[in-house]
């Protein structure tokens, strides 16, 4: 059985018709090859797969694609503009060794600039709670909090 | 040092990497995707030990999108695992190493051991038909304790190895420590656990084999940290195939820490598999399964005696360690609670004679290998701790019972076969100290005190054995591999440069920092510099990346080749410019005759190569491509000091952690960004351990109780603070860069830091004894016992 799911991608519309049961990151992953938002648990624990479904950053793992119908929906590759510059919060990832392996990545990112949003002079102690349900293996999170106070005063210019 | 110390060197130069990470263009293993591809699913033992007394795969085989589904009985003619490390017992006879079959054969032995694999054309059809697969178990009873495991009557897991015993290795000598602990003044003993672990990349482990029939040849995507050696061990030792008809391709890879180093079962079952279905096959691991698959790491269970003179001076170090191995031996399994382990005992410290005795024993577990630091936090987290509670027991400071002791001459011969060949122990210790603030302490833990909270302060002096190995003592020690690397830098026409590396990057940024080392040599813009690794059909060879060995050993395998380069220019501009060789120069890119202003730059001269029209083609080949391999002549000595401060609330238990100070010393420091990334990283990893991460299998049962990141808690966020990090330097004497690593430092020193604070915050109450990880359920009952 398959179902029509229409929404928008990345600014695009996009139309499919799914298997029912379609996680929406297997629908980003394999349907639409946007391979930047990653799966890194089966338990909606890690964060890998964040992204922003209608302004909210969301964990894709743990939501349908069907979920999704009609939605505005933002992935990591659909942050930078069309030149290849990078997000504030992408740049201030990149200035401030945010990242090592990139595999938490792309979801941290989704995450800080939601976080962002909702505490735009969030203090460290914030940004650490907000990032509970992303986790890294490699940064020991230090320069990930940097890198999110960095892009939050690039993000409030 | 000459020109390596100029240019880029001890820049903190973005990463080159980063912009395809933060972009969302990385391509990790499960980002691959094949034309025709199928879909592997592997159906795993849900018993720790049990008969397979047959499979009936009839059902499965029939089931919608299923093309093939093997067991044990379809692998004729191929070899079990293999281990790459042979230990010999004490009594002279190698260690035990019954067969580790790609699919279970007759026996499984773990929860999670492989017994089937489904190929199907979706993910959902291979699981589905997985079910479907009537497996006859005979359960048998498990054991999943290792100290269990050697007791008499506990269940027997391999024929080939009577006891559950895999081997008993000593170092040291024996009779010197049992002398000098008959005249000590004082003896410290302490009983330890070093809990089990799951490594946890991010990344699932992952994999995409296909084969071509156009030339009989096979291709393997594979998160792996080791692709040369993957390649090598699968090939001629496991399925007899021609390594040059396999490429192993490991592309981005999202984390490591040891986990991603060995030879699996999946990705060997389904190279194997590829062949006979003919089509692409992928598999990623969900995260459950790599809780059951992935190899674990530590699950020590430590004696130790430290015998010390009236003054605090160590006088001789006694210990014995049982170490669990899982159910099989895996890739490395065996050097690390041996090699890795007891060589390091010596710390940073003078203690004229150590003495260690190990026994490693099978279990209804997974099997357990290296994982970040391997051997060397166990190592480190037996002294520290010993020297913690000698501290406590006799009175004297817990930093002048380390200075007492420390090692100051250089090279130091330990009495554990290990030669440091440099160091410098006090200054770490002072600049830890002196972040730390510990002159403030005394008043900060007053000022806790008056609001019923404990306060404690933890020191962790460690070192470590990096820069694996010089491969001719590695091979008298039992190693099955050479430890060199290699190394390729080719210069293009137009004097760009593109390095191919055996070192593999999973985070680190090599990419970045080997850049550095080759523009800042060859004197040109770092953007003209690319570092190719992780595949063998483009390098040339590698023993990949772990033990922090990247820089010291693969970085000189570069810096060797660059002298290769330079060396041949020399000789191209020498022909050029009409001077003598001997005459030339080569400075900031340039290469100019000595005294005078004339010269060539290196694009020329690179150019040159390629376009030969004047060149001395009688006595010199034309390009500009030069290889190298470096085999280390001695490890190296990476060593540091961590002070840990924590609050404990004896109410519920909770340690907080108020800061973290380390100072280390990696020796010279390419880029400090990068270095200081990998010491946050680290000791994150190893708070995780002492505080938060534990694996625990039910005792009976034998099932993984700590299965998902809902039960095995990693760390996050807001459980660990900033960190405070600052180096000293003493360069590596024998390699030319004077690297001696920094990837394992944190999660060495920082389980005993953090334990010896909590240790020292809870004497006040009484507390003498603590297992990791100090959570506060333990911590709580710990207090509660104490004052019973």
């Amino acid at each position: 059985m398959s179902i029509p799911l229409a929404l928008t991608v990345n600014g695009k519309a996009v139309k499919a018709d799914i298997d029912p049961r379609l996680l929406l990151a297997d629908f980003l992953r394999t349907t639409l090859g946007l391979t930047g938002t990653h799966i890194g648990c089966d338990t909606a624990q890690c964060g890998a797969c964040t992204i922003h479904l209608d302004g909210r950053a969301i964990k894709s793992c743990n939501v349908l694609a069907l979920q999704a119908q009609g939605a505005d929906v933002v992935t990591i590759e659909g942050l930078a503009e069309s030149d290849g510059t990078m997000h504030p919060m992408q740049a201030a990832f990149k200035e401030c060794h945010g990242l090592q392996c990139g595999f938490c990545t792309t979801g941290m990112v989704m995450s800080a600039i939601d976080l962002v949003a909702r505490h735009p002079n969030a203090d460290e102690k914030t940004i650490r709670e907000e990032l509970e349900g992303n986790l890294c293996r490699c940064t020991g999170y230090h320069n990930i909090v940097k890198a999110v106070q960095q892009g939050a005063a690039a993000m409030a210019k | 040092m000459g020109a390596i110390e100029s240019g880029f060197i001890g820049q903190s130069v973005r990463r080159k990497e980063d912009a395809r990470f933060l972009l969302g263009a990385g391509q990790y293993t499960d980002d691959v995707t094949l034309p025709n591809q199928t879909h592997a699913y592997f159906l795993r033992s849900p018993h720790a030990h049990a008969k397979i007394r047959g499979i009936d795969t009839g059902k499965a085989k029939k089931a919608p999108g299923v093309i093939a589904v093997y067991t044990s009985a379809d692998l004729e003619g191929v070899n079990g695992l293999p281990c790459g490390w042979l230990i010999t017992d004490v009594d002279g006879t190698p260690m035990k190493e019954p067969p580790h079959p790609v699919l279970a054969k007759g026996k499984a032995r773990y929860v999670g051991d492989h017994v089937a694999l489904v190929i199907a054309e979706t993910q959902n059809q291979a699981k589905d038909a997985a079910e479907l697969i009537d497996v006859d178990y005979e359960v048998l009873p498990a054991v999943v304790n290792v100290v269990d495991a050697l007791k008499p009557g506990a269940p027997q897991i391999h024929d080939e190895a009577p006891g559950n015993k895999c081997y008993t290795w000593a170092i040291g000598d024996k009779s010197a420590v049992d002398a000098a602990f008959a005249k000590a003044a004082h003896v410290t003993k302490l009983d330890i656990v070093n809990n089990r672990l799951v490594p946890n990349a991010i990344e699932p482990r992952a994999a995409v084999a296909t084969y071509s029939r156009a030339d009989d040849s096979y291709t393997l995507y594979v998160a792996n940290q080791n692709p040369h050696v993957e390649r090598l061990l699968m090939t001629a030792f496991v399925l007899g195939l021609p390594e040059h008809k396999v490429r192993v391709i490991a592309p981005d890879v999202g984390g490591g820490f040891g986990s991603k180093i060995y030879l699996y079962a999946e990705e060997t079952a389904m190279v194997w598999a590829s062949k006979r279905v003919n089509r692409p096959i992928k598999w990623a691991a969900e995260r459950s399964e790599s809780f059951l698959s992935d190899a674990h790491g530590r699950d020590h269970v430590t004696h130790a005696e430290l015998a010390l003179d009236k003054d605090g001076k160590f006088l001789a170090l006694r210990v014995h360690t049982t170490a669990n191995m899982g159910a099989y031996l895996s890739t490395f399994a065996s050097c690390i609670p041996t090699i890795l382990y007891a060589t390091l005992l010596a710390g940073q410290y003078t203690t004229p004679v150590v003495y260690c005795e190990v026994t490693a024993a099978f279990t209804n577990t997974a099997p357990v290998d290296a994982y970040r630091g391997a051997g060397r936090p166990e190592a480190t987290y037996v002294i520290e701790r010993i020297v913690h509670q000698a501290g406590a027991e006799m009175g004297i400071p817990q930093d002048e019972i380390r200075r007492r002791n420390f090692i100051r001459t250089f090279p130091y011969q330990t009495p554990v076969a290990l030669l440091y060949d440099t160091g410098g122990y006090d200054a770490c210790l002072d600049e830890a100290m002196r972040i730390a603030d510990v002159k403030g302490f005394a008043a900060r833990k007053s000022d806790a005190a008056k609001r019923g909270k404990l306060r404690g302060l933890g020191y962790a002096a460690y070192i470590e054995a990096c820069g694996i190995a010089p491969s001719n003592v590695a091979g008298s020690l039992g190693a099955r591999a050479g430890l060199f690397e290699a190394g390729e830098v080719r210069v293009h026409p137009t004097g760009s440069v593109t390095v191919f590396t055996g070192s593999h990057s999973h985070g680190q940024g090599h990419e970045t920092t080997f850049a550095q080392v080759v523009a800042t040599r060859l004197g040109i813009p770092i953007e003209n510099v690319d570092v190719v690794h992780g595949d063998t059909g483009r390098v040339l060879f590698g023993m990949g990346t772990y033990g922090s060995r990247s820089l010291a050993v693969g970085g000189t395998a570069i810096v060797k080749a660059l002298d290769k380069v330079i060396a041949k220019g020399k000789k191209i501009a020498a022909h050029l410019l009409e001077a003598a060789e001997s005459d030339i120069e080569f400075k900031d890119g340039k290469f100019t005759v000595a005294g005078t202003d004339r010269s060539k730059a290196f694009g020329e001269i690179s150019l040159a190569a390629y376009v030969p029209h004047n060149y001395p083609l009688d006595k010199l080949e034309p390009g500009l491509n030069e290889t190298a391999f470096y085999d280390p002549t001695n490890f190296t000595f990476p060593a540091g000091t961590h002070i840990c401060e924590v609050e404990v609330d004896p109410d519920t238990g909770v340690v907080s952690i108020v800061s973290f100070s380390a100072c280390d010393d990696f020796g010279n420091i390419i880029n400090p960004m990068i270095v200081e990334g990998q010491v946050h990283g680290g000791l994150c990893q190893g708070i995780g351990q002492a505080m938060l991460e534990h694996c625990i299998y039910d005792s009976e049962s034998g099932q993984l109780l700590t299965g998902s990141l809902m039960d095995y808690a990693l760390p996050r966020a807001d459980d660990v603070p900033s960190f405070k990090v600052e180096t000293k330097v003493t360069p590596c004497t024998h390699n030319p860069l004077g690297a001696k690593g920094c990837g394992e430092a944190g999660a060495i020193g920082s389980p005993p830091a953090l334990m010896n604070a909590v240790m020292d915050a809870l004497s006040s109450v009484g507390v003498t004894h603590l297992d990791m990880p100090a959570s506060p359920h333990r911590v709580w009952q710990a207090i509660q016992s104490a004052r019973a």
